[in-house]
């Protein structure tokens, strides 16, 4: 115990140690809603647009930098006026930064209790002797040290940290078989943050199925006897005042529309700037490919073709969307029992929505990796798909700050301990990135291409590694699948 | 796990905590018209990449020695020169004669840490691995001891945060160090005069290396010792010519070099410095009452008369673990009592005392701590404050996880405690305080008066304890072996 405490300890020490690091422009989004929040009455959180970053969090995210402001007055009161759009006084990176750190203590305190509570301790009390053997410190590790969550948390600036942890609050009551609360951290999660939502068909199948039918997940058939009315009249009371608690001040104020819109918008393209590793980023390249091809032979019109192709075709992407979403309600019926097959759900519905899903960011790699980890200890077999999307995510995520040599020297280490659980196959990929790298920082703007064709690296890298996601999404669904077949056709 | 990926893990770690640092603004960022260490050293790579040798440390019309004269020795004027064609190869705006004065750029720092960075990382790593390697104290004492000293937070603020390149004289240092323990003497000796002709300040060293060389010599029996003793003494000489070479054509320019690298018309001290004189001056203004040659005479004398115990006792019982004790004891003496002491010279006592951690890891830390605390005027004057905190922090807290810190059993374990606590404390009021409290009008230099004092105070005591350490010494069997080598 005390071992880990002094990892904690590092942990946030190393996070102090990154605050001059370089800021993206989520910086400026956070001080802005730190303005809009202290400054406005509630009625004029969501129509405030002096600045373009505009208020796109659910309502307890603008609570949260509510309470935030109210400390931020005493470190430099010009952060909190919304005309200061882009001000990044020292005071105010210090407030900001040291914010993420402080939140981050809820991540710490949940992996604490997902560590204690759910992980059946093999050989106890040897966590003095070497701390790369303890299963305890490999996981906390693991997710408190995560890079990723590094990176995109200390570095470029977000508030991660704070948010798996109530996912992972959520995950370790769910395997305590205390569904209510889960159900509580979860709706409170997607409150926060609503990317969540990618996870939240798990969520609604798991709890229907294991906690609404009182078969408690033994038996492989539902019965309809097993029924319970008191329990899902619970859990839809418990979720939907959480919603209202949170939604309902702006319900009453008929401003539900408005919010809505600032949370969902669709009128952003498909991809987002950075194009995210997943299937969009290979159907791109295919189809602007097939493009190339087709004006070179002289297959198709000019004028059906044009720079419009990488939209082309929404509606029916859009459908796929929505066809995916529900065959994956559908798989999760078929292999859902108990907490650990909710965990492999919730790792494949993550996947599925990021890999289909509408304008996803890189950064939600996230939501993969870090439930993903928790599987590190399960069995050998599966332990080298976690580290190899690791791996791959890590290398995802600093795409936006792969100018910054830090994240690289961050990452290697991580690599390096991961390889020798890896196939070769898997391994030849890994080290494929170096030269991709290599291309990425010095050949390509040796090359004088970095005027002309600025968005090559980044498109390289993204299609890079979405056949590494695909690969990894692919085959755990096998893997999954494997482990749940048998069983089944037993019974 | 295998020993190698132990040292890169340790290495990249270090190296990410280096880099989060130097991230951090420089000593004199943006401050006309003077700036600070960073333009010193980029001034130096403009003057001797452009000058011809012999004129680097002469006052001129195109090298106004006012303006961050030269006044390192000449090694460090090698570096600044390879640094500076480097520099002329990316940007030749960077090194321009006199028109490239107080040039920043983001490329610039880039560059400027880079270079620093590969000082270390080239000769400051392998030595500190090689040392403790060489203790032979088994592979896990030895990661331990190399990454604790490794993230000596006073080294990396000032090397990586500050700008300046201790790690290279530093390093030399320990390299003589580790030759020397080996048994070989020579190389050891080389490496010392390279670190002395790198820094001027390795003359905090120069008594015990002297001292250790000389004792064995006189140990061996025959006229063997005799012969070692000329061949130490050619071997030192070669160095010097080698390195004074440009510079020896008439004994003028010679006398000009070293008279740049002993400026006595500057004063007793820089700023405020956690030494003797600046604590008594709190009492005595030693200024006001004698001439500048009285206390220069005075600094001498007092110096001299406290570093005799220690170097006597070496010369007289020779043995490596005497040394870097004899090391540490020395070089705290200079730090306390010599003339114009810099607040940045603690360094040179806490890197020997580093070497001590797997035998005495309580005040080793308590040492590194409060030689990074005593810089603080320094550090927050050049907007490290939270790098100070973060660095001091984690070094403190790999301690704890790394060492067992309580030494001691009974009574003086809990006075061991007691003291650490009060000692901690301290530091972070006084922290706290020159952060947050503003001093009153007619007191402007409280805090950094109160932080040397305090400093002060606890190298005293430091000083009195690695004195009597060295005198309680026993010889243990690794000396034993390495000194019949010699004798042999």
């Amino acid at each position: 115990m005390e071992t880990w405490w002094m990892v904690v300890g590092i942990v946030t020490c190393t996070k102090l140690l990154l605050f001059p690091s370089y800021k993206s422009t989520d910086f400026d989004v956070h001080r802005n809603w730190l303005a809009i929040t202290h400054s406005l009455p509630i009625s004029k959180w969501y129509y405030e647009e002096t600045s373009e970053w505009t208020l796109d969090y659910p309502p307890f995210f603008a609570w949260l930098e509510y309470l935030l402001s109210q400390i931020a007055q005493f470190f430099d009161p010009d952060m909190l006026k919304v005309e200061n759009i882009n001000y990044r006084s020292d005071a105010t990176v210090l407030f900001q930064r040291l914010s993420v750190v402080l939140t981050d203590f809820i991540l710490i305190y949940a992996v604490k209790e997902f560590c204690t509570k759910c992980i059946k301790l093999q050989r106890k009390d040897d966590d003095k002797q070497d701390i790369f053997t303890s299963p305890f410190l490999i996981l906390s590790s693991l997710l408190i040290c995560n890079a990723g969550l590094m990176i995109v948390d200390h570095i470029h600036f977000q508030y991660n940290g704070f948010l798996f942890g109530i996912l992972l609050l959520s995950i370790t009551r769910l395997y305590e078989n205390r569904n209510l609360e889960g159900a509580l951290w979860f709706a409170t999660l997607l409150n926060f943050k609503h990317i969540y939502l990618y996870v939240a068909p798990a969520y609604f199948v798991y709890l229907l199925r294991c906690y609404c039918f009182k078969s408690d997940g033994v038996a492989a058939k539902i019965s309809w006897r097993t029924f319970s009315f008191t329990r899902i009249i619970m859990l839809g009371f418990v979720v939907i005042s959480v919603f209202c608690l949170s939604f309902g001040p702006f319900i009453v104020m008929d401003q539900l529309p408005q919010v809505l819109s600032r949370l969902f918008p669709f009128k952003r393209g498909l991809c987002h700037a950075y194009w995210a590793p997943n299937f969009y980023a290979l159907y791109n390249v295919v189809d602007k490919a097939a493009t190339l091809f087709c004006k070179k032979y002289n297959l198709l019109n000019v004028s059906d073709s044009g720079s419009a192709m990488m939209t082309g075709g929404l509606v029916q992407e859009f459908q796929h969307t929505v066809y995916l979403y529900c065959q994956q309600f559908y798989t999760f019926g078929f292999i859902l029992k108990d907490q650990k097959s909710f965990l492999r759900c919730l790792i494949l519905c993550g996947f599925g929505s990021y890999m289909f899903a509408w304008h996803v960011h890189e950064k939600a790699i996230l939501i993969i990796t870090i439930p993903f980890s928790l599987l590190v200890l399960d069995k050998k077999r599966c332990t080298a798909i976690p580290h190899f999307v690791y791996s791959c995510s890590l290398f995802i995520i600093s795409i936006n700050i792969y100018k910054s040599s830090l994240g690289n020297i961050y990452r290697i280490p991580w690599t390096l301990t991961q390889l020798p659980l890896c196939s070769t196959l898997e391994t030849l990929y890994l080290l494929g990135i170096v030269p991709l790298e290599i291309y990425n920082s010095i050949i390509h703007p040796v090359l004088g291409l970095d005027q002309r064709l600025p968005f090559i690296p980044l498109m390289l890298t993204s299609v890079y590694c979405a056949i590494g996601i695909m690969y990894c999404w692919i085959k755990f669904y096998i893997l999954t699948f494997q482990e749940k077949m048998p069983k089944s056709h037993r019974e | 796990m295998n020993i190698i990926v132990y040292v890169a893990l340790v290495s990249l770690y270090a190296i990410f905590v280096r880099w989060c640092i130097s991230l951090n603004t420089y000593s004199g960022a943006g401050k006309k018209p003077m700036f600070g260490d960073y333009e010193a050293q980029r001034h130096w790579m403009e003057i001797s990449y452009n000058l011809p040798v012999h004129t680097w440390y002469t006052n001129s019309s195109v090298n106004n020695l006012l303006y961050w004269g030269l006044d390192y020795p000449p090694l460090t004027a090698y570096h600044s020169w390879i640094c500076g064609f480097l520099s002329h190869k990316i940007n030749p705006e960077w090194v321009k004669l006199n028109t490239s004065r107080g040039y920043e750029s983001y490329e610039h720092k880039l560059f400027m840490r880079y270079t620093v960075l590969f000082a270390d990382v080239v000769l400051f790593f392998p030595v500190i691995f090689l040392i403790f390697k060489q203790m032979k104290i088994g592979e896990t004492q030895m990661i331990k001891a190399a990454m604790l000293t490794l993230m000596y937070p006073g080294l990396i603020l000032i090397d990586h945060g500050h700008f300046q390149y201790n790690c290279i004289s530093l390093g030399l240092i320990l390299f003589g160090v580790l030759f020397l323990s080996q048994g070989r003497d020579i190389l050891g000796s080389i490496a010392f005069c390279l670190a002395l002709n790198y820094k001027q300040m390795e003359l905090y060293h120069a008594l015990p290396f002297f001292c250790f060389l000389l004792g064995i010599c006189f140990r061996s029996q025959n006229q063997n010792g005799f012969f070692r003793l000329i061949k130490i003494g050619l071997a030192v000489i070669a160095t010097f010519v080698l390195c004074w070479l440009p510079f020896l054509s008439s004994v003028e320019s010679a006398i000009q070099v070293l008279h740049r690298l002993f400026p006595f018309a500057r004063g007793l001290y820089e700023d405020k410095v956690a030494n003797f004189w600046c604590t008594l001056s709190l009492v005595i203004k030693l200024k006001n009452i004698l001439t500048t040659e009285h206390i220069i005479l005075l600094c001498l004398v007092s110096t001299l008369v406290m570093l005799l115990p220690s170097s006597l006792d070496l010369l007289i019982r020779p043995s490596i673990q005497r040394f870097k004790l004899a090391l540490i004891n020395s070089s705290l003496v200079f730090f306390l009592f010599s003339f114009q002491v810099h607040e940045k010279s603690i360094l040179i006592p806490a890197i020997v005392v580093c070497l001590q951690i797997n035998k005495e890891p309580f005040w080793c830390v308590w040492f590194g701590i409060l030689s990074t605390f005593s810089m603080l005027p320094l550090l927050i004057k050049d907007g490290l404050t939270t790098a100070f905190i973060g660095s001091t922090l984690l070094y403190l807290i790999l301690s704890l996880s790394l060492y067992d810190l309580v030494q001691y059993t009974g009574w003086r374990k809990s006075l061991q405690k007691l003291m650490f606590l009060v000692s901690l404390l301290g530091m972070a009021v006084l922290t706290i305080g020159s952060l947050t409290v503003k001093p009153p009008v007619h007191l402007p230099d409280l805090f950094p008066v109160l932080v040397s004092a305090y400093s002060c105070v606890h190298f005293v005591l430091f000083l009195v304890y690695f004195h009597y350490r060295q005198f309680t010494l026993e010889n243990d069997k690794q000396d034993e072996v390495v000194l019949k080598k010699k004798v042999s």
